[in-house]
């Protein structure tokens, strides 16, 4: 109460902006909010292109949602009139919310839309939802195993060692600072490693249905066992699903992702998803230097000559390119399908993905083969 | 939240695009707001946005414009605080400790001190910019790092106590967001995203960087550039190549090329990638020839 008679009456519309913002999943802190308040002042009197664009500089809404804010501004700022009657800024919530515009929604509008591939041909949208199962022994032991035995590559820093190419100074003079002077041992630096990045490109199109499921279980074990893992599924449209791998419990993540996924079990445009995830700069350059597993069984819709050149160009990038199609679980496995035959000599490893264990057997191998 | 006036002379968002232009360099309005906000809040200003859109240029025109000196550091993975904020001059150090026998000396005295990006900029923050570039290459332990710098411009060197600016330092941040920032550090900066100009902006921007430039060539190389933007191209033309390839062309058509031909011949200092050159290759005709329409 004592608040809100603090509050001078003409910042009141700011504030509760930004709360409007807040209830709509903009994370927006109280000093940024003091910052709003400070720019709109310094601005002074203008117009409403200046409180937006001071709203932009000092709430900073993260661009992909740039569309939202600019809703959500038009809203508070300039339906202004239909706010007054309603009296309190809970209603536009409220109405927002009815209107399917809430934050669930926008989240993942953002995310795929951040894809810029928007499906063309005909395509299946489906929401997925996964039953809780049993964890296979296989993916106790990705978990178990991924940290020591997924590849890694020297970093940049130094640190300690016993031997290494460098002198390391800064302990060596502290030491002899000790001794009067004298230095009695060279500290030694070498360079530490870091764990090499691993992106998972998943396909989840209808060839694939009946391994969509513990491949999606893979990945979130794999997000869990190590850093720096970025996943995206694949079938007519390309989705981001890292972010929801994260969450730690796997019904949740695997949930979240489901709700993220719009084309399960759907057609493949495989050539088109690659290349839509290496033309968004962001999306490219987590295959660089990483370590990409394809799980596809490669039957393309669309025309091969896309397949083949992004497969090309993303092999150019990557340490090391892996395709783990579930046709090459029997022995004596060629290649049949055009699309697998032109991308074939791009492609490092061309290997069982037929099951979990092939899978985990080969992502725990990579760490012993070299960058091709 | 205090107001500072360092920013002489300029007291409005149209008045530093005004003093920007000055320094060649063309600002929509909302970078122009979230510059002057920046200034005059005394926060530091992030800009983010794709490779080649002018962000780090847009620190440099603002070092200008103020009259100071830009201070670069240009962040990769692996950076630490030993190459962004100071260094000891251990093999002086170590002479210095020889030499003295048995006086006592302070090997951690000034003359021993190598300054570093971030301590230069707290030592003479009211004459120079410190640009932070491409902060998305540094690792996130680096990016926590920056927090204290960011929030209360001041250092703890352990061997000789905290180090704090007299007044807070311009700082500009780019970041080509390849990968997220963490939220704290956004929250301490005034944020702009800055995208590829409007075709009529790019095209002033063109003939201003550019004056041997005529205005017929700015404007189909502008739309040429914009064009290519739209194709999956794995590096797409910024500004900088859009100046370059008018120029290219305005030089190969003063030697005698003919003019689609010129503009064609010389696509390599738009397009730097073998793959994008192929792809892009069938339809080069036909692209340029409506460009240039």
């Amino acid at each position: 109460m004592s608040d809100e008679l603090q509050l001078p009456h003409a910042a009141r519309v700011f504030v509760s902006f930004v709360a409007l913002l807040r209830v709509n999943g903009f994370a927006v802190a109280p000093e940024q909010t003091t910052a709003f308040l400070a720019a709109i002042g310094l601005l002074g009197p203008r117009s409403m292109e200046a409180i937006r664009q001071a709203g932009l500089a000092t709430l900073a809404p993260p661009p992909e949602r740039r569309a939202t804010y600019d809703r959500l501004f038009d809203l508070h700022f300039l339906g202004s009139e239909a706010i007054d009657h309603a009296g309190a800024e809970d209603e536009e919530v409220v109405r927002l919310q009815e209107e399917g515009r809430g934050e669930d929604e926008t989240l993942l509008a953002d995310e795929v839309n951040e894809s810029g591939l928007a499906a063309a041909r005909a395509e299946a949208l489906v929401e997925r939802r996964f039953a809780p199962s049993t964890t296979g022994s296989a993916l106790r032991k990705l978990s178990r195993e991924a940290p020591a035995r997924l590849p890694r590559r020297r970093g940049h820093r130094r640190m300690r060692a016993r031997r290494g190419p460098w002198a390391d100074l800064r302990r060596t003079l502290r030491e002899s600072v000790r001794n009067d002077g004298e230095v009695l041992r060279l500290g030694r630096l070498k360079r530490r490693t870091r764990p090499r990045k691993v992106l998972l490109l998943i396909d989840v199109s209808g060839s694939m249905k009946g391994r969509t499921e513990d491949n999606m279980k893979l990945a979130h074990a794999l997000s869990h066992a190590i850093s720096h893992v970025e996943v995206f599924t694949f079938g007519t449209r390309l989705t981001r699903v890292t972010r929801a791998l994260r969450l730690k419990r796997r019904e949740q993540a695997l949930s979240a992702a489901a709700h993220l996924v719009s084309d399960w079990d759907g057609g493949t445009r495989i050539g088109d998803a690659l290349q839509a995830f290496l033309s968004v700069p962001r999306f490219g350059s987590y295959a660089r230097g990483a370590a990409v597993v394809i799980v596809s069984d490669g039957l393309e819709r669309g025309d091969p000559s896309a397949l083949q050149d992004a497969v090309a160009k993303l092999s150019r990038r990557a340490w090391r390119l892996s395709w783990l199609t579930p046709l090459a679980s029997g022995p004596g496995f060629q290649p049949q399908t055009e699309a697998l035959i032109a991308i074939r000599r791009f492609v490092d490893d061309l290997v069982d993905g037929g099951s979990t264990a092939a899978i985990v057997s080969h992502v725990l191998s990579l760490g012993q083969r070299k960058a091709a | 939240m205090t107001v500072r006036g360092n920013i002489v002379g300029i007291d409005s968002p149209e008045a530093l695009e005004r003093a920007l232009r000055t320094a060649y360099y063309l600002a929509d309005d909302g970078l122009a707001t979230a510059a002057y906000l920046g200034l005059a809040l005394g926060k530091p200003l992030l800009l983010e946005g794709a490779p080649g859109v002018g962000k780090t240029e847009a620190a440099k025109a603002i070092a200008a414009v103020l009259g100071r000196r830009l201070i670069r550091l240009q962040c990769y993975e692996g950076i630490d605080a030993s190459a962004a904020l100071y260094e000891w001059n251990y093999p002086r150090q170590m002479l210095a400790i020889r030499q003295a026998g048995e006086e006592t000396i302070d090997i951690y005295g000034e003359t021993f001190l190598i300054e570093r990006p971030m301590l230069a900029s707290l030592r003479a923050p009211d004459s120079t910019v410190l640009l932070i570039d491409e902060i998305d290459r540094a690792d996130q332990e680096f990016e926590a790092f920056l927090l204290e710098f960011l929030s209360d411009f001041q250092i703890s060197i352990p061997e000789r106590g905290t180090v704090r600016a007299a007044e807070r330092p311009v700082v500009v941040l780019t970041s080509n967001r390849t990968r997220d920032l963490h939220e704290a550090l956004r929250r301490r900066c005034v944020y702009h995203w800055i995208d590829y100009p409007t075709a009529e902006r790019e095209a002033r921007i063109v003939m201003m960087r550019a004056s041997s430039v005529a205005e017929s060539t700015a404007r189909a190389v502008v739309a040429a550039v914009g064009r290519l933007r739209r194709e999956p191209l794995s590096k797409a033309p910024g500004i900088a190549e859009a100046v370059d390839w008018a120029e290219a062309a305005t030089l190969l058509h003063a030697r005698g090329a003919r003019w689609p031909d010129a503009f064609k011949r010389s696509i390599g200092v738009a397009l730097k990638e073998e793959e994008d050159l192929t792809f892009i290759s069938g339809r080069l005709d036909a692209l340029i020839a409506e460009a240039a329409a």
